[in-house]
């Protein structure tokens, strides 16, 4: 399997604070990587430096075995990144499907008129269709949710980046989340999701990351990770 | 059916064909219209040009620019250098207004750019002031008291011996209402713009840049090529404007060209009242803030504080303007942007 990802050995600081410490790790091209630790661990930093929204101190980011370390997040997008935020944040004015229309159009570089089609499938897939004329502004949180998990689809991504996209989300309806994702990775899409909510994560991802203060600690198989000492000592507190 | 996307609208459809009759009948207006409406006519389009600008940059663009009437200002004199420094026409000179202020959009936004907010506010009036000192230190324009455009080069401008024999009307009121036609034009010209890149798909990456520009890069939308776009193009636009009011009063100085009140101040009034962010608000926002300056033109301060009155009270009982307010009601809108999708089978069997 190619690795559709590759970070070797990358650092960052902010200020005197190493929020990225010589982290290296590569994705395989249809995997699914969930990526947990602690509240400051680095987490969202760390997608961050994967989407091009900050650039690493020091080492290396490669994509497609293509070194994009340099390369701004809008370009990376155009190359099949996609990814949702951590907090909701919809073009509030737009509506659901124009949401989706202005990822699929520039996300991908296409006529407006031509990614209607693949708007719909995407609506379907995250279960929006009956919100499509809906101003974004006017969702609930479960609506709001799936609309950062269409728009990131819209953009047509290889690489898809989930940040705590379960967070917040009430037992059924986080099942249902789990149920679209799974979905979208039946579909051949690799996923690195960063998540809180375990039994959320363990239900899709086939390999586990854990993050803590910037280095990573664990990196393996969910059970055999979730198992070992020093994961649970960290979670320890935290529902496991 | 196969899910389709439409803009079009019933309202929309009247709202073209009305446009049209509105169009016609303002082209003949002057064969049997006073010289005093043409003038009126001609304040209330340029206004509106003004004001329709000011909300693609605001009301679109979230670029909240209090730097305005650097590009009236701007286009004004380049139009009066024409004229008096090369001899050309004034009509032919508009031209360079426009010109002139893409020149100063550029370093205008190179420098605000890298302010957001009401720092950018506040930058670009800062810059808009600095440019005012900077012109009135023109010498050949009349540098700080102003100056008027030589009766030589305003007794045969271009066209307005045809007008004078087509509606057997003296000179001046020629003059006037050749400006009012180009004013008509541009108006209209501004208008069908806006609204033909509301319904491309920039109008789509211009909404989204506005309600969250990190998002919008996020899905591919260059946020930063987009601002400089509209910052550009409104800036030109204003530029004409600019240069097509100062051939009609034919006498220029800095503090009227680069007047924050009037070039700026009561467009964002225009704006504010009639609704931000919809072609519709500075449509109506003009016809009100002509009604009270005709009511309230003798009045002087209070004129003024009456119109800050009502805009206060409009942004805290009608937020959205008065357009908002009536659309709201009714659902109303003469300039359907919205991308509906149709053809699709919904929960519970809508369509």
């Amino acid at each position: 399997m190619t690795d559709i990802l590759t970070l070797s050995d990358v650092s960052k600081s902010f200020g005197a604070l190493k929020v990225t410490d010589s982290v290296s790790f590569s994705v395989p091209k249809g995997q699914a990587l969930g990526i947990i630790g602690p509240n400051g661990a680095g987490k969202s930093t760390l997608f961050n430096l994967i989407t091009g929204n900050i650039a690493p101190d020091t080492g290396r980011v490669t994509l497609m075995g293509r070194d994009v370390t340099r390369l701004p997040a809008m370009d990376r997008v155009r190359m099949g990144v996609g990814r949702s935020f951590q907090i909701p944040q919809p073009f509030e004015g737009l509506t659901v499907y124009e949401n989706l229309a202005v990822a699929a159009s520039f996300g991908q570089g296409r006529a407006e008129a031509s990614v209607t089609a693949d708007c719909v499938q995407i609506l379907q897939d995250c279960e929006l269709l009956h919100r499509a004329n809906t101003p974004a502004g006017a969702l609930s949180l479960l609506d709001r949710k799936r609309l950062e998990l269409a728009r990131a689809m819209a953009t047509g991504p290889d690489l898809l980046l989930l940040d705590e996209i379960a967070g917040g989300l009430t037992e059924g309806e986080c099942k249902a989340l789990v149920a679209t994702i799974k979905g979208l990775h039946a579909k051949g899409i690799t996923i690195i999701w960063i998540e809180h909510v375990l039994h959320a994560l363990t239900a899709v991802v086939e390999r586990l990351l854990v993050l803590d203060f910037g280095r990573v600690i664990g990196l393996g198989n969910p059970d055999t990770i979730m198992a070992s000492k020093e994961v649970r000592e960290i979670y320890l507190g935290i529902e496991v | 059916m196969q899910p389709t996307v439409t803009t079009r609208t019933r309202a929309g459809t009247i709202t073209a064909v009305l446009a049209l009759i509105l169009i016609a009948v303002g082209l003949a207006l002057p064969a049997f219209a006073s010289r005093s409406l043409i003038q009126d006519l001609f304040f209330i389009l340029t206004m509106l040009t003004l004001a329709q600008l000011w909300n693609l940059l605001a009301g679109y663009g979230g670029l909240v620019s209090v730097g305005q009437q650097a590009f009236v200002g701007i286009g004004a004199y380049a139009m009066f250098a024409g004229v008096i420094l090369w001899g050309i026409d004034p009509v032919l000179a508009i031209p360079l207004g426009g010109l002139a202020a893409l020149l100063l959009a550029i370093p205008t936004a190179f420098f605000a750019f890298r302010l957001a907010g009401a720092y950018f506010a506040i930058g670009t009036w800062v810059i808009a002031e600095v440019t005012r000192l900077l012109i009135a230190q023109w010498k050949a324009l009349g540098g700080g008291t102003g100056t008027s455009l030589p009766r030589e080069a305003t007794s045969d401008i271009i066209g307005v011996e045809a007008i004078r024999t087509l509606f057997d009307v003296r000179e001046a009121a020629a003059r006037d209402i050749l400006a009012y036609w180009l004013a008509l034009a541009l108006a209209v010209l501004t208008i069908a713009a806006i609204y033909a890149l509301l319904r491309n798909r920039l109008g789509l990456a211009l909404a989204a840049v506005r309600d969250n520009a990190e998002a919008a890069n996020s899905v591919g939308v260059d946020a930063r090529r987009i601002r400089w776009a509209v910052f550009l193009i409104a800036a030109a636009m204003t530029g004409l404007v600019g240069a097509l009011i100062y051939v009609q009063t034919a006498r220029i100085s800095p503090d009227a060209a680069f007047s924050v009140t009037d070039w700026t101040a009561y467009v964002i009034f225009i704006v504010v009242i009639g609704g931000i962010g919809r072609i519709e608000g500075p449509i109506l926002g003009v016809l009100v803030f002509y009604a009270l300056q005709t009511l309230l033109a003798d009045y002087g301060a209070w004129y003024l504080l009456t119109l800050g009155l009502i805009a206060i009270a409009v942004m805290l009982f009608a937020p959205r303007g008065l357009w908002g307010l009536i659309s709201d009601r009714t659902g109303l809108q003469l300039f359907p942007v919205q991308r509906r999708l149709t053809g699709i089978t919904m929960k519970g069997g809508k369509t």
